[in-house]
């Protein structure tokens, strides 16, 4: 019997406990700072303070006269190699060469018997740069006469997903533009038209632990512990760079303390490399947060939209224009505007639509990725508008989405491609409603807003996976999946387990080694549970077919009538152990069932970000806000978010991801912004980066979860994490709208809504004298 | 200089230079590794070690201000048996996520605890705001921690 035919799951569905929880709890959990190596030495970089300038020299003298100091590494190190990176276009150099594009960027590494000696020796390092003018803003990168920032053809990186590169126009990196039907002509029908500016800051990821790498040059290759999202990606482009086979670079992943998309794709691991390289000896650098603050970051946006609608709220077009400051280096900003791009109609049934995003660089930090991008940056203006059309149609916001929102099995996108939806939207919203008190009384300055919208998840679907059952019944797991916090030990443990018929105690989950783990994408797009997962769950029914197959040829029944539960094989009256079935089957107490699983796209796959998405992730939340009018403080009172995972592998797990990012949402929403001051980055310390705390939490929460079985992943599952991070900001910003401030900047801070406030004030004082 | 303090029940005594910063001193010279560094402004709480049952970030004080003084880093509480009550507690609540911050808070409830300071949802919102946690959104933290109040 298999598992989808046993009538009750005994681990999927359940509230395993942790596996890494003891580990984590006592302390004893390593990451990359806490690995020590024999001969290894410390690396420190030399950051440019300025934001655009040429590099005419860098002398390092008297650095490598300090006591202690191995190596100095420069861009002159680099003539040996092609020393340009980057997954999705290779524009960014491993250490500055000639000339410096935002204010941060490594110049000079140093590697020293330690951490102080390397910062000592930075000291003493001579930089002389010539100033240039800066392209920090986007209003500066897109102007007519701006300089281009990227001279050289692109080179599309090994992951570009881009489709067809188009020549680069001025600082523009990459574009991506989506939309059907004939907007103007439907346009001519609207009685309503909501249209406006919005603007969304840079924010910073803030995972507790910094980038860290460390790399050790030896016989075979190079072999890096490094904190990296996606361990088989940066493989391979670091074997790319230094001119290595795949199998020659070796990625191990232990526990990361958080990574949110900051360690996703290639980040510090080549400059390690290559300071490992010069110096001959085994390098460790570890970022302080100002520095890994301006190594990764989300995208700082300017938005412009416009909605129509009939009279009665049916809705008929949407334009979207956008821009997205990358800041210096591509890193995975098309993939982001793409996201973005997909994200701007919001799942809505529009006569026509219109969406064109630009991705460009400017003298800022690169930006990359960061938890539920795009949708982000794009629900809470999609929404916002959404409520206005809904104010001047005089319909309730649950009714006006309810209304229009697509509906299971229709297309999402616009021009029909892509996956079609693949949840109820409708069912969802009304939910998050309820969990706020929607249709309650509501004191003045209080608001109450519900927003809905859709993330194009699970970027390319390949994963492997290996099971391996010893010959004492215990199981290994691998998995290339990174475990930043999210439980997926946890839950590959218990997919197996449940495949298999014994208990997740049995089964330990491995972190990622390239050298052993089987291939897998990336830690990222909500793909670990319903992708890698697929993959587990695959291997371990392989390995679960030869323990039937074996107990069949035993008792000489076919083997699918072997029912496989608690750790034995039974039929009728028949059972045996797993590690007796085992030895049956070598004939001593050895041996053991290994078997792989494999996930990979069905139909044509040309890498392109314009086909899939694997699945739509949800993002649906509501939000219960009041404004102190004297001062702009916004309160959040109740929050509820909903958890639209097809099947909850661990429920507990699930609410617990979607707490994270409820969180995160409110911080996005309500404080959290970098500020740039001619490209340098002034709020580079927790100090004055503000992030949410223990007294920001809502007075109420409620996390709901939602099994339709209606994902592509194990049992039905598909991700979650993301979408609260999404459906927060948009629903608070609509509940301050509705409570009588609508906002077009985020974050939502004091003096903002304060400022608004007072303009509203005026605005009505004029009107009503003008009345008069 | 030379210090002589305790650290974990145990007696230490070692030179130190006077800049040394006393998370240096437990990760490097000790080898004690489950404070972590992460904000190094006495922000966020992931360096927590307790000093005479006192809570203090170990990334802004020295390690010859804790001669002569008993210091207990995460490592040492989970020896103690009243460990068990807090680690039951977390799992049960699925309080911990990357766990990098996960050795500050519990021995910032500890010390609070241990000070007669754990009683009601108030104290623990309170003694919690000195802990920045970026995975959990704090409420799984809470629930645990209520469990600890006496």
């Amino acid at each position: 019997m298999s598992t989808a035919e046993r009538e009750a799951l005994r681990e999927v569905g359940v509230a395993r406990p942790r596996k890494d929880a003891q580990e984590k709890l006592q302390g004893k959990a390593q990451y990359i700072g806490d690995i020590e190596m024999a001969g290894m030495l410390h690396g420190a970089v030399l950051r440019s303070p300025h934001a655009h300038a040429l590099i005419r020299s860098v002398d390092y003298t008297r650095a490598l006269e300090l006591d202690g100091v191995v190596a100095v590494l420069t861009g002159a190190d680099l003539s040996d190699i092609e020393p340009y990176y980057g997954h999705a276009i290779k524009d960014r150099p491993i250490i500055a060469i000639d000339r410096v594009l935002f204010a941060g960027e490594p110049v000079a590494a140093v590697a020293a018997v330690d951490v102080p000696t390397a910062e000592a020796a930075l000291r003493l390092i001579n930089v002389d740069y010539e100033p240039l003018p800066t392209l920090d803003t986007l209003d500066k990168a897109l102007a007519e006469d701006a300089p281009r920032l990227h001279t050289r053809r692109p080179k599309v990186g090994l992951f570009h997903g881009l489709g067809e590169m188009g020549e680069a126009r001025g600082n523009i990196c990459y574009e991506h533009h989506l939309g059907a039907g004939d907007v103007p002509a439907t346009r001519a029908d609207a009685a309503i038209t909501v249209e406006g500016e919005y603007l969304f800051p840079a924010v910073y990821q803030y995972a507790m632990e910094t980038h860290a790498t460390t790399a050790h040059f030896h016989g075979d290759g190079v072999t890096l512990w490094a904190n990296c999202q996606h361990p088989f990606l940066v493989q391979a482009e670091i074997a790319d760079l230094f001119g290595f086979e795949k199998g020659a670079v070796r990625i191990v992943v232990p526990y990361l303390g958080g990574g949110f998309g900051s360690k996703s794709y290639t980040k510090m691991e080549p400059l390690t490399v290559a300071l490992a390289r010069k110096a001959g000896r085994p390098v460790r650098i570890v970022n302080a947060v100002s520095e890994s603050m301006v190594t990764s970051r989300r995208h700082g946006m300017r938005c412009w939209m416009r909605t129509t609608a009939r009279a009665d709220g049916t809705l008929l077009t949407r334009e979207v224009r956008f821009w997205m400051d990358t800041g210096a280096y591509a890193d995975n900003g098309p993939r982001v505007t793409a996201t973005a791009a997909d994200a701007a109609p919001g799942p809505y049934r529009f006569e026509a639509a219109s969406v064109e995003g630009y991705c460009v660089y400017c003298n800022t930090p690169p930006s990359g990725s960061y938890r539920a991008f795009g949708a982000t940056h794009m629900q809470w203006i999609g929404e916002a508008q959404i409520d206005e059309v809904a104010r001047r149609a005089g319909l309730d916001p649950v009714v006006m989405r309810a209304n229009n929102l697509c509906l299971p099995g229709q297309p999402v996108r616009p021009d029909g491609t892509g996956k079609p939806l693949d949840a109820d939207l409708i069912g969802d919203v009304e939910k998050a409603a309820a969990g706020v008190g929607w249709g309650e009384a509501k004191r003045p300055w209080v608001g109450r807003g519900v927003s809905v919208g859709l993330l194009a998840a699970g970027a390319h679907p390949v994963s492997r996976a290996s099971v391996r059952l010893n010959s004492d019944g215990s199981a290994d797991v691998y998995v290339g999946t990174t475990e930043l916090g999210q439980g997926a030990r946890t839950v590959m443990a218990q997919i197996a387990a449940e495949e298999i018929g014994t208990s997740s105690d049995n089964i330990r989950v491995h972190g990622a080694d390239t050298r052993f783990t089987p291939y897998d994408r990336s830690t990222g797009a909500s793909r670990s549970t319903t992708i890698a997962g697929l993959g587990v769950q695959r291997a371990a029914a392989n390995v679960a077919a030869r323990l039937r197959e074996t107990a069949g040829e035993l008792w000489d029944v076919d083997a699918e009538l072997v029912e496989l539960t608690d750790g034995e094989a039974r039929f009728a009256e028949e059972s045996i152990s797993f590690p007796d079935l085992i030895a049956k089957r070598f004939g001593f107490r050895g041996g053991e069932i290994i078997e792989g699983g494999e996930v990979r796209p069905t139909g044509g796959d040309t890498g392109s970000y314009a086909e899939g998405p694997f699945f739509w992730e949800v993002c649906v939340a509501a939000v219960e806000a009041e404004i102190d009018p004297e001062t702009g403080v916004i309160t959040v009172l109740r929050t509820s978010t909903v958890a639209d995972v097809g099947k909850a592998i661990n429920p507990q797990l699930v609410e617990r991801q979607d707490d994270g990012a409820m969180m995160q949402g409110i911080g996005n929403a309500l404080f959290e912004e970098m500020h740039f001051d001619d490209g340098v980055l002034v709020n580079d310390s927790l100090l004055e980066y503000r992030v949410p705390r223990v007294p920001d939490l809502p007075r109420q929460m409620t996390s709901i979860i939602v099994e339709n079985a209606d994902g592509p992943g194990p049992w039905g599952a598909k991700g979650c994490g993301e979408g609260a991070l999404a459906a927060i900001p948009a629903a608070l910003a609509c509940a301050v709208a509705d409570a009588g401030v609508p906002m077009h900047e985020l974050p939502l801070t004091p003096e903002r809504v304060w400022r608004r406030i007072q303009e509203l004030k005026r605005q009505q004082t004029e009107k009503e004298s003008h009345d008069e | 200089m030379d210090i002589r303090l305790t650290v974990n029940g145990r007696e230490v005594i070692e030179t130190v230079e006077p800049h040394v910063l006393l998370l240096d001193f437990l990760r490097e010279r000790l080898d004690l590794k489950g404070a972590k560094r992460s904000c190094d402004v006495q922000v966020c709480g992931t360096c927590t070690v307790l000093v005479d049952n006192m809570p203090v970030s170990a990334c802004t004080y020295l390690a010859v201000d804790a001669d002569g003084r008993d210091v207990m880093t995460i490592e040492g509480f989970a020896e103690q048996p009243e460990f068990t009550l807090f680690e039951q507690a977390f799992t049960r609540h699925a309080a911990v996520q990357c766990g990098y911050c996960t050795g500050g808070i519990l021995l910032t409830l500890k010390s609070l605890r241990d000070a007669g300071e754990l009683r009601t949802e108030d104290d623990i919102r309170h003694g919690l705001d000195s802990n920045v946690c970026r995975c959990t959104g704090y409420r799984a933290i809470l629930e645990a921690a209520r469990e600890l109040i006496r």
